[in-house]
Formats: structure tokens, sequence, C-alpha cells
């Protein structure tokens, strides 16, 4: 594979250092987590993990290993960029034929990588108290956004949701970077859209909140957006769509967004993921 | 040192790589130096703002892939004030590609757009998304001549008209775009699709129906430029499944005078780079030492005239 990297001749992307690479990466690991997801670890040269943000994506060229035969590249968020440790992290769970063939990946191998792509999560200066919420791998997006927010310092409630306790995502991983935890579950009973929201109108009423950040969900966002307005605390939402270039050229992976009075189509790749939250139209 | 360069109709290109309308954009720039190709083509404009289809626009079928994307498109204005000044930072000439559901519609645009910088019209006669039911003007050869005759008019640029698989006619299209007044040929669109989940029972395009591009297309658009090279004395443009260096030299060799890259950038954004470098070395091994060498020089010999008319399975 060639390797490129040429910094943007012509962008408006707002990032400190910008720039696509192709990279072949090799395998540090690819291990289940629990019983649906599994996290691969590609050791990465520092140059790129530097250019990385929280709520970027890489498109990942799938191997044709184990009879599958993924054709399209397939987008999949960033889980964790660490230069300190020369790794870059994806959290997947195996759905399709792309995601069956990295499940097949060994340490050792490599795989083909494309990124970063794509605009990040924004944190104001003047936000202090961030609320992430997100369920199942929604939380992986969100992982690397509660990285940036130690990193500065910012105080995070996290409410992580399932379908049952033993397949929270990323528990500790939060605690581990000072956040406040919250965990809800179908099994348990509370995980609906009621009890979140008196979740996060308590978290309102307690200290504050700054900014919310989602990911995936549409009943979350329409929550998110509910509470966003009512007190006028501002979000954003990372969104997916199928992808072919991942660049922008092709206009494949386009939503729709309500822009002061006219609904326009962004492409996820190019003005995405990440959206702000009132714009973002529920599905 | 190997020549790359080759002419399409009086406009020189310092090799016979391009991209495919639709798979090209300023957004490539960020990942390696547009100015390694031969040519820029747009993806496709029309005259006002286009929405596009619903989503989901794309799907993966067998080692190929399956769009409905419907032509989004920002207008001429934008095009005129955005997308030409960035190409002119470029030495490489920029091909504009134009579409419109009316003859009369799509005249007035090739007129619109024919300004400096512009170094060439491809004009898109053949999208299956962008007329009513999937009916494209490069079906019939009578729309073809109709259509041709008035963007003929329209503009003193090199037109190249965009042919499409979904015919039963090619060589009668192709020879009718060349009466019409086309400099070159771009064969071909891509091939009216569809696929199902069955799960849901539903198509997997929000817009029912798509065109196939990638390779599984290669053999059906390859036999599609060897009869339009047959039927016509202007240049071929092969474009259709093509991702590495061999799939260019078939084209050339059943007569394309250059190519178009598409879908296989999506996978590998750098190929049309890798295919350059690669044709350098094929011609280099080989002795050649012009590409234009390798046009047409398919031995074929008396069973030429056969093919050329045969549209259906033998």
């Amino acid at each position: 594979m060639t390797r490129v990297h040429v910094m943007h001749a012509n962008s408006n992307r707002d990032q400190k250092v910008a720039g696509v690479s192709e990279l072949d990466l090799r395998i540090k690991s690819n291990e289940p987590v629990n019983g649906e997801y599994r996290k691969l670890v590609l050791d990465a040269p520092v140059e790129l993990l530097e250019r990385c943000h929280a709520g970027q994506f890489f498109h990942l060229l799938c191997p044709h290993i184990g009879g599958e035969a993924p054709y399209l590249r397939r987008p999949m968020s960033i889980y964790g960029f660490y230069p300190e440790l020369g790794e870059l992290h994806f959290l997947y769970k195996v759905t399709g034929e792309g995601t069956r063939a990295l499940g097949f990946l060994e340490e050792g191998g490599t795989l083909n990588v494309l990124g970063p792509l794509g605009k990040p999560f924004a944190i104001e200066a003047n936000w202090n108290h961030l609320v992430l919420l997100a369920r199942g791998v929604g939380l992986a997006t969100l992982a690397p956004l509660a990285l940036e927010a130690r990193r500065l310092n910012k105080r995070m409630t996290v409410i992580c949701s399932a379908r049952s306790p033993e397949l929270l995502m990323s528990v500790d991983y939060f605690k581990d970077l000072g956040a406040r935890v919250i965990t809800v579950t179908d099994s348990e009973g509370t995980s609906a859209t009621s009890n979140l929201e008196t979740i996060i109108e308590g978290l309102i009423a307690d200290d504050g909140v700054d900014a919310f950040y989602t990911c995936g969900s549409n009943r979350m966002l329409k929550l998110l957006q509910q509470l966003g307005r009512r007190h006028d605390v501002p979000g954003q939402i990372a969104l997916e769509q199928q992808m072919a270039c991942g660049l922008g050229m092709c206009y494949c992976c386009v939503r729709p967004f309500q822009k002061n009075d006219k609904v326009v189509q962004l492409r996820v790749c190019r003005e995405g993921p990440v959206f702000d939250i009132q714009e973002a139209m529920t599905w | 040192m190997v020549d790359l360069s080759v002419n399409i109709a009086g406009l020189k290109l310092k090799n016979p790589i391009m991209p495919a309308s639709g798979t090209f954009s300023e957004d490539l720039a960020d990942v390696f130096d547009l100015d390694k190709l031969g040519a820029h083509v747009t993806k496709t404009i029309t005259k006002g703002w286009r929405d596009g289809n619903p989503t989901p626009r794309v799907c993966e079928v067998g080692g190929s892939m399956l769009n409905s994307i419907g032509i989004p498109s920002k207008g001429s204005r934008y095009f005129l004030d955005n997308v030409v000044p960035f190409y002119q930072a470029y030495k490489t000439p920029l091909v504009v590609s134009i579409s419109g559901n009316t003859a009369d519609e799509f005249a007035a645009l090739c007129s619109e757009v024919s300004v400096d910088g512009v170094e060439a019209i491809e004009v898109n006669i053949s999208c299956p998304n962008i007329e009513e039911d999937g009916k494209a003007f490069a079906i019939r050869p009578s729309s073809t001549y109709e259509v041709m005759r008035k963007l003929r008019k329209a503009t003193k640029l090199p037109l190249w008209a965009k042919l499409t698989p979904n015919t039963g006619e090619t060589p009668d299209v192709a020879r009718a775009a060349e009466e019409g007044g086309a400099d070159a040929l771009v064969v071909a669109n891509t091939v009216l699709s569809m696929a199902i989940d069955i799960r849901s029972r539903r198509p997997k395009l929000g817009n029912l129906l798509g065109g196939l591009s990638g390779p599984s297309i290669k053999p059906i658009t390859l036999r599609m430029a060897y009869q339009c090279a047959k039927a016509t004395n202007i240049p071929v443009i092969g474009c259709g499944g093509i991702s590495t260096v061999e799939d260019v030299i078939e084209y050339l060799m059943v007569g394309a005078s250059a190519v178009q890259v598409g879908t296989a950038t999506f996978i590998n954004p750098t190929v049309m780079v890798s295919i350059i470098d690669d044709l350098k070395k094929y011609l280099t091994a080989e002795g050649i030492s012009s590409v234009r060498d390798l046009i047409g020089t398919i031995i074929d010999e008396e069973q030429e005239d056969r093919v050329v008319f045969m549209e259906a399975a033998p």
C-alpha cells in the first residue's frame, strides 16, 4: 500500500493539524471485551496519533479472510488514541461481513487504515460540567471524548445504558478518568427515557450542566434536544451513515439537518460525524 | 523514459488516467497531489440545486457497489464561483460533467459552463437516476442524436458523451453520439441494478434501483468500449471496474485512448497514482516507448465484424 500524508490543500476544517494518512498498521491485539464486543489495538506512529481527535473516525480496509470478502471500507470511530503508547484503539461489535472479517485479525498482522477523518467533538473553554449519554457501542465513540475532557480537567458525568448489567460497556474506563458514572439497563427497568430525563434533570438542578454529548440513539437524541431547549444547554451528537469513500467525494453518507428554517443534507464523513444536537434530526 | 501522454480530440493529457465522475472532488486533495492525474473530472452538476435521492444511497453486492446518489448538485453558480477556481491552482485539465432533465436545459447549462478554466465537457446522457423511470438519453440512438446536436451548438469546447450500458444498441448509440457532434465517448456509466434485504423485504437502496459499479461490470463496459471503438472514429475513454494497471491495458487494447477510474478510489484513495506508476513500469518492462502504441492492438482478426454488431449472447 502507498503511504501518503499530504496536508489539506484547501480545508475549512477546524483542526489544529489536519491531514489524511493511508497506512498499514500492525495489530497488537484483537480480544473480546465481553460477550458482544471486541477491542482492536493497533501500533500507530506518534505523528498520526497526534492528529487524532475525539469523535473522528478511520475508514478501515477490512481483510478478506475467514470466507469474508467485504468490498468497501468500513468507517469506525476512534475508541482511544495514545501517542505516549503509540496505540490506536477501536471497539466493535461483530454484526456484518466487515466486522466479522475484523474479528479474524491476529496479533502481528496488519490492517490498512485511512484517517483520521471527520469533524471532532468540541469542548468549549467555559464548559465545566459535561454530560455524556450513550448506549452500547455508542459509548465507544464517547470514550476518547472522556479522555480529552480529563486532559482538559473537566468534570464529567457519564450515563451508560445497556440491555443488561453484564453488557454495560467501559464503566471502569470512565471511572478511571474521574467521571461520575450512572448505569441504566433494560433488565433492571432503569433505561427508559422518563428515567433518563429524571436523572439528567437532577444533574442540572444539583450543579448545572454545560454541555451534552451523545451518539447513535434516536431516543436519546430526542430527549437531549428537549432538555437542551428547556435549559439552554448546548450539545453535540456523533452520527452514523452507510459510507463509500469516507472523504466527501461520493455523497453517499448524507443525513438531513435543520439549519434555520431549512432542511439540508450534510455528509456524515465530511461535515460530521459530530453535529450540533439541535440541528440533528430524529429518524 | 516512456511517454504516457495521449490526445483526446485535441486535448493533450500527460497520462491516460483520470477519475470517473462522481468518485472525485476537491476533497481528494487531502490525500495526494491532484496534478499527478491526466485530467480532473467533476461530479455531475445540474443547472439548479438538487438534494439527491433518499438514503441509503449505497450498498455493496458481491465485491462491487450499488449506488443511487441522485446527483445532488449545488447548481451552476456555485460551480463557477467555487469549483472552477479551486482547480485553476492545478495544471491538469478540468473536465466538467453536466446533466439536465431536458435537452434544452442541458444545452443551456453546457453553454453556461463553457468558461476559461474548463477544457472539456463530459455530458452525462446516461445516468440511470436523473430521468424519470431511469430512462436516459443514451438508451436510444434517436434521443442521443437529438440531445448531442443541441449540446454541440451550445459550446466550442470538446464534448465527451458518457454512454450507458443500459441499452441494447451500443454501436448505434455510439454512432448517433458521433453524428450528433460528440468529440469523444466515455464508455460507460453504471449498470441499472437492485438489491433486496431479505429480512425486511425492502430494497437495499432508498431509491429502489441504482447503478452497479466496480470489478463486476468490467467485462460489460470493456465489451462496450470495444464496440464503440469499432463503430466510430472518435476517441473512446474506457470506464468501468478498473482497479489495476492490467484493467487499463485491456481497455487500451480494445481501442480506448484513456481510462477513468471510479469505485476503486473508494477502496484505495491513491489507486490512480499507483496505476500511473504501474503503467510506466509495464511499458518499460515491455519495451514500449509510448502508451499510444497499445491503443487498439487487440488481435481480433476476422471475428471483429460479427462481434461488434452482436448485442445478445450467441
